[in-house]
This record gives structure tokens, C-alpha cells and sequence, in this order.
């Protein structure tokens, strides 16, 4: 079973721990300016946005490489970027439509979410659970119940 | 590891920037932030030095858990010798600019001289650089802010003073992040009296520890601790520090009208509970979300959006976002201590403080002195320049603060703090300080402890020096009883050393109402080199406190200042469990002094001075 990760604005404070954790495990310091997930703030709004790479199942990063420095992790459905192999021609970074794979000025490499190997790091520091590794199939289950459980015997429909 | 064993030396005499490497033998012996800074601070600086000359130096400093993955690691620190009190002056914030500016690779940056002109400083990596800022001079905190971004990429962190700090008002703050501020002592008015309005940072550099795998381990437990404490896993997040206004009231300990009285009526409406509820007149709730700052996973920070129609605020749209709301402290010192119980008078006030950058507790409890200057006629229409003053009254609360942070009119006396207006007509005691500074949310005579904390705090009455709350109200780490004086003196130095020590490591003092030094110490450990042992880290913390002693000695305090406003110690509480009481602060002293080493007078003998290597 693939897994794949849930994001939850409303449950984000902000906090950063996220990219602490990920930025650790990838670079080896504590540097949110080099985490593959981003923490996105709208004060205006009192909103924070954790956002990653979704994975994409046509993946157009790995369509786009010329190199063929991007390929499948079949376990977790990870695109995962070959250091070794990725020339730095950033052309992914133009082929991803939501800039979630991004190019490092100091190594020369692109770099993006390779969910850990099937155990994300941002998942386990999350303090609000507003970061999930859930099913792959089941992304929407708890955004249903939550809408399921707002109806009630109003919402009946009796068919004649 | 931990430390980024480079400071940053702005010359702004002049206009030079220089690296150069940590003391390291200092930051073994007082940690970072708080303790490190200071260490620079009382080396480099003469005791006797005016506040607010070019000698006085200043400094933004991190501490070795700042910036990494430890539960609260976006503490940061100003230290200088402050402009309202003339005492050493450590005031720390949270948000995020701290975490970015070790991130950038800096342990401190000391600012030293005066700038012949405005400036700002940008620090982006090892590059740093100081900019005209002629065009900022006069702009808010709010203004500066969004336009430094603009400038030079959203992506950064600012810090910087509003027009309270540029125009002398004696407590004006450093603001970061917009609503996020080193508040007290007036560490942001000896940042304009040096031609400074800001300071951007952006960092990618990386903060590394010395024992990844034990410092993930450390810090880990000790979120697990957090999120499992009612306090800090559930209090602070639903309610933030405001859990406190009913609690602190019904103890009989929450000075109102100028510390008149010891309970208000009023608090009911003004605390955390009141922020949830929905309002009367646009059915939306003055609380929009909580937030945290920088690593941390308790969350207490209030976002709070106004009703557009509020007498304060109609038409006035910059004031319909949603920003930082009310803490207890502000919302003690702007409405309790002023008989004021209007929510949304008070968090317009809150938001004016972060605008023009002022410390809500002082402008507060100034503002009370002043209504009870009024009150007496010690003051009247003629001296205020036809502005009233009076108790109880919102309109007269929001005009005066407005003023006192634009610098006009009656404004710029209520600038001067309380200690200063009181003096000047006349009436001495009906300031609430202690060495120049006002004394916060917490009555000394319901809660005795507190009276100790207050007369001995290095940068003048505080709460954060020692936060006997913890013990006497909420039976932190364990129950004392609040109006007996006796083991406080124990307790008051113990809270002071530990905070010491959490203060010069990078984290908030919020952790410690659920982790001991047995969960701080490990994470230091594990990030800095050496052994990091809790007996360490006490012996450093005593260490710190020591150190600010001496420097406020040779500055000129004596164990004289070490008291009260007669208030609290001659004229008893009139309502409550603590009726009849006044605070026992000669019970509480003597025992103090000798337990901490020092003479009969407040000397740190030179045994003290020896055993801790001062």
C-alpha cells in the first residue's frame, strides 16, 4: 500500500519544526530555508500552509529530466532525485507546476520530498497532527467524515 | 555546535561591520543569549555609562539552542543598560527574526557608537551591511517592517523600533515579526538613540549540534512532556498567558487602579475567556487562532482581530487586520491596572504598542499613575493640555496611548514612565516600580513571593526573573502557600537561577511549567560541546545572576533598591483571600541575601565571587 502525505492548514500553527526535522535528516543542520517541505504564512489571515511535493503518479519533474536523474521509489511512490546523476539544468524545476522541487545553488543539484524512505520526518515532529501520512486511496476519508458528522435527520431524503 | 562561533561588531560611529570569533571560553562559562551577551556587555562596557550615549552598547544576541529543532528554540535576546532604568537590561523575544539571524551564522551582534544618521542593517549569510534609513525615520514598526521586506525579500526576518524608540519614550520596545517584542527596560530607546531603526536577517547557513542522534532524542522527550502538561498542552494554547486574569483575581493578587486594589471587577471581561466569546456587537469572537513562534510546540500566541466598528478603529482599516492580541500582562497593565474592562479599547491599545513599539506593562501602569495623579489633582486639565484622565474610561485609555506613541502632547511626559511623572509632580509613591521599572500582573501582597521577585530583579520589578506564580498559584513544580513568606526566599533564588540559565540557552520560560533543568540540561548537552550536567547549568545560572548584580552595583543600586512601593508593604489588600495583608518583604530579604552569598547590604561577598569564578 502506497501512503501519501495529508496536509492540514487549519491544524498548522506555524511553528517550523516541520523543516527543522526535514532539513536535518537532507542537510544535516537545522536550516528551514533548505527543508523540503515549506511552512507558508498568511498573517492577515492567521493562516499557515505546510506545503511538499504530492508525488505525483505522472511525475513531470521525472518526465522533464534529460538525464534521467529522477526515478520511482516503487514502496512509497516517491520521485526520487539522483544526486550522483542530476546535472543541475533545472529544467524540472520549470516542468513542475507547483515549484515543490527546487534547484541548490551550493551543491549544483535539485532537490525535493523523497518521504524519507517511507517514514517522513516532518510526519513524526508534526506537534498539531497537521501533517498525516495516510493511505494513498484514502487522502479524503477524514474530510468526509468531518462533513459526514455536520449531517443530520434534516439532511434525509426519504424516496417515495 | 550550537554556537555559530562568530559575533558580528557594528561600529556605527563608524559604519563598520566585522566578524570575529566567539570567546569560547565565556560561552563555556555563561552559555549564549542572556548570559553570553551579558558577560560582553559588563567587559566592554563602563558601569557608569549613560544609558543613552554613544557608549552605552547594545546587544542582539541568540543562544546555542536558538534556531534548532529544541521545543521553543526562537528565543532571542537585546542586552544593554536600560534607558528607564539605568540597570543592566535583558529583554528577549520569540517570533522568528532570532532563529533567522543564527541561521545567517551569528551568535550576537554587538552595536556600538551612534550612527550619525538613521540606518538600518542588513545580514544576509555572512554579508552584513548598514543602509540610509532616512526615509524609514518615522515610520512604525509596521510600516518598516513590510517595506524591508519589500526591499529586500519576504522571505526575511526584521527587527525594529517604531516611533516611540526614535522619539526617547523611555520604554520603547524592539519589535519583530510585527508583534513580537523585547519589551522591557527600553531596550528599543537605546536602539534610536543610536540611529538604528532595524535590522533585516535572512540566513540559510544551517545550525548544527554536536550529538544529533541525542540531541533529537532530548529534545523529543522533551515536547512529549510538553504536550502531555495541562499548562503547556492545553492552558497556553486555548488561552494563552490570559488563562491567568480570572485565576490571578479570584486570589485576591490582581492589582487594579494603580494597585489601589487587589481584585477588579471588570476582569471577568477582559481575560482569556472573554476573548473566546462572541462579541455583541458583530457576533464574531476578538480571538481569531493561536500561533507559535519559532519551533515551538505550545503555541501561546494570541492572533486577535478587532471589531471594524469599535470607537478606536472605525474607518481606520489598518486596524482591521488580524494581529497580536492580548497577553496577560497587556491586558492587566492596559485594563486592569487602569479600571478599564472595554476588550476591544484594549487590544486596540495592544496593537498600538506593537505599531509605534512601546512596552504594554509600563505604558500601562503609567498611564494608571497618571489617572491617579488626576484623580488627586496633582495633575489637572491644564498640565495634561485638556486631555482627561480618567479610571474606568476607554476613550481617555485609547488617546493617551495613541499619544504617547506618536510623542505629542501629555504623551511625551506619559513617555517619561511613571517613576520620572510621579517625581515631577510630586507624588513619588504612586509609582509602581522598583528601580525605575513597573512591577507586572501580580499583586505582592496575595501572592508574597512575587514581593521578593520584584525588589530583587536585576533589570527592575518583572515577573520573568523568578516566576513564583508557578509554585504559589499553580503548585508548580510544587504548591507553597502564597501569603506565608517563609521558604520564599529559597524558592524566588532557585527560580532565578534556573531562569537564568533557560534565558542564556535560546528557549522560552514557558517550558519550565512543564520540563525541570533534568529535561533542559540533556538538550544542552547533546548540542554544545563539553559536559552539560544539571549542576552545570544551575552553577551557570547562578553564575549570570551574580554577574548582573555586580554590574548594577557598580552602576550605583545598593541593597536600598532593593524594595518596594510603599503601596505594597504599608497599605493592606481590601478585598479577597489576601485582605489585610501587605507584603512581608523584611521576612523574605535577609534570608535572601544570605542565601545567595552576599553581605548584609546586597554585596556579593568575595567568597561568592570566588566560588563562581566572577
Amino acid at each position: 500500500m502506497q501512503k501519501s502525505l495529508l496536509m492540514i492548514p487549519s491544524k498548522c500553527t506555524g511553528c517550523s519544526q516541520c523543516e527543522l526535522a526535514c532539513s536535518y535528516a537532507k542537510e544535516e543542520a537545522f536550516n528551514a530555508a533548505k527543508s523540503r517541505i515549506k511552512i507558508f504564512d498568511f498573517p492577515e489571515k492567521s493562516r499557515h500552509v505546510p506545503y511538499t511535493c504530492t508525488q505525483c503518479a505522472e511525475a513531470w519533474c521525472m518526465k522533464a529530466c534529460p538525464v534521467d536523474a529522477i526515478s520511482e521509489d516503487k514502496k512509497t511512490g516517491a520521485k526520487i532525485v539522483s544526486a550522483e546523476l542530476c546535472v543541475g539544468c533545472k529544467v524540472c524545476t520549470i516542468a513542475c507546476p507547483f515549484g515543490t522541487i527546487n534547484y541548490q545553488q551550493d551543491t549544483g543539484k535539485v532537490v525535493k520530498c523523497d518521504l524519507c524512505g517511507g517514514d517522513p520526518e516532518c510526519v513524526k515532529i508534526c506537534p498539531t497532527e497537521a501533517i498525516l501520512y495516510v493511505n494513498a486511496d484514502a487522502t479524503g476519508d477524514a474530510r468526509m467524515r468531518e462533513w459526514a458528522a455536520k449531517s443530520d435527520e434534516a439532511s434525509d431524503v426519504t424516496p417515495n | 555546535m550550537g554556537w555559530t562561533q562568530k559575533i558580528l561588531r557594528v561600529n556605527l560611529t563608524k559604519g563598520t561591520c566585522e566578524s570575529e570569533p566567539l570567546n569560547m571560553q565565556w560561552a563555556n562559562d555563561y552559555l549564549g543569549s542572556r548570559g553570553l551577551a551579558t558577560k560582553y556587555f559588563v567587559e566592554e562596557t563602563d558601569p557608569k555609562v549613560d544609558p543613552l550615549s554613544p557608549d552605552n552598547k547594545m546587544i542582539f544576541a541568540t543562544g546555542p539552542l536558538t534556531g534548532t529543532a529544541s521545543p521553543t528554540s526562537g528565543r532571542w535576546t537585546v542586552v544593554c543598560k536600560g534607558a528607564l532604568t539605568g540597570a543592566i537590561a535583558c529583554s528577549n523575544s520569540g517570533g522568528f527574526f532570532g532563529a533567522e539571524m543564527k541561521n545567517a551564522g551569528w551568535d550576537m551582534i554587538i552595536f556600538e557608537g551612534k550612527s550619525a544618521k538613521p540606518v538600518y542593517l542588513t545580514i544576509e549569510n555572512d554579508q552584513a551591511e548598514l543602509h540610509d534609513a532616512g526615509d524609514l525615520w518615522g515610520k512604525s514598526v509596521w510600516e518598516c517592517e513590510s517595506e524591508l521586506l519589500k526591499r529586500h525579500g519576504e522571505e526575511g526576518r526584521v527587527a525594529s523600533i517604531g516611533q516611540a524608540g526614535e522619539s526617547g519614550c523611555l520604554y520603547a520596545a524592539v519589535v519583530n515579526d510585527m508583534d513580537r517584542a523585547a519589551g522591557r527596560s527600553g531596550v528599543g530607546t537605546v536602539m534610536g538613540s543610536k540611529n538604528l531603526k532595524a535590522v533585516f536577517s535572512r540566513g540559510t547557513v544551517g545550525v548544527k549540534v554536536k550529538d544529533p542522534m541525542g540531541f533529537m532524542k532530548a529534545t523529543g522527550a522533551a515536547k512529549k512532556i510538553l504536550a502531555e502538561n495541562a499548562v503547556t498542552g492545553e492552558g497556553l494554547p486555548t488561552y494563552g498567558t490570559q488563562v491567568l486574569m480570572n485565576v490571578i483575581n479570584e486570589l485576591g493578587a490582581l492589582p487594579s487602579h494603580n494597585a489601589a486594589d487587589v481584585q477588579f471587577d471588570g476582569a471577568a471581561q477582559i481575560g482569556g475567556e472573554a476573548m473566546h466569546a462572541k462579541r455583541e456587537t458583530d457576533g464574531k469572537a476578538n480571538l481569531v487562532s493561536n500561533a507559535a513562534c519559532f519551533g515551538c510546540p505550545i503555541s501561546c500566541q494570541r492572533r486577535s482581530q478587532m471589531d471594524p466598528n469599535h470607537f478606536t478603529v472605525k474607518d481606520r482599516e489598518k486596524y482591521h487586520i488580524v494581529s497580536g492580541g492580548l497577553e496577560y500582562e497587556a491586558a492587566w497593565a492596559l485594563g486592569a491596572a487602569t479600571g478599564v474592562s472595554d476588550l476591544e479599547t484594549l487590544t486596540f491599545c495592544n496593537f498600538i504598542c506593537n505599531e509605534y513599539g512601546m512596552d504594554p506593562i509600563t505604558l500601562g501602569s503609567t498611564v494608571a499613575a497618571a489617572m491617579e495623579l488626576y484623580k488627586v489633582g496633582a495633575i489637572t486639565d491644564k498640565e495634561t493640555g485638556g486631555v482627561s484622565l480618567t479610571f474606568d474610561s476607554p476613550q481617555d485609555l485609547a488617546t493617551i496611548c495613541e499619544m504617547t506613541g506618536k510623542g505629542e502632547g501629555f504623551g511625551k511626559e506619559i513617555a517619561m514612565g511613571s517613576k520620572r511623572l510621579c517625581e515631577k509632580y510630586g507624588r513619588p509613591e504612586l509609582s509602581m516600580t522598583v528601580k525605575g521599572q513597573e512591577f507586572p500582573a501580580y499583586d505582592p501582597r496575595g501572592i508574597q513571593g512575587m514581593g521578593l521577585t520584584y525588589a530583587t530583579s536585576n533589570r527592575g520589578a518583572c515577573h520573568l526573573r523568578s516566576y513564583t506564580v508557578a509554585s504559589e498559584v499553580l503548585g508548580i513544580p510544587e504548591k507553597t502557600d502564597p501569603h506565608v513568606t517563609e521558604g520564599k526566599a529559597g524558592l524566588v533564588k532557585a527560580f532565578q537561577d534556573a531562569t537564568a540559565l533557560v534565558d542564556a540557552s535560546g528557549t522560552c520560560i514557558f517550558t519550565t511549567f512543564a520540563l525541570s533543568m533534568e529535561d533542559i540540561a540533556p538538550q544542552i548537552n547533546a548540542a554544545c560541546e563539553g559536559d552539560w550536567s544539571t549542576e552545570r547549568c544551575m552553577e551557570v545560572g547562578e553564575r549570570i545572576w551574580n554577574m548582573e548584580r555586580v554590574y548594577n552595583n557598580a552602576a550605583g543600586f545598593t541593597g536600598a533598591d532593593d524594595t518596594l512601593p510603599q503601596r505594597l508593604l504599608k497599605d493592606a489588600a481590601k478585598t479577597g483571600p489576601a485582605e489585610g495583608l501587605v507584603n512581608k518583604l523584611d521576612e523574605m530579604l535577609p534570608e535572601y541575601y544570605s542565601l545567595r552569598g552576599w553581605s548584609a547590604d546586597g554585596v556579593p561577598t568575595s567568597e561568592t565571587l570566588g566560588r563562581l569564578g566572577l
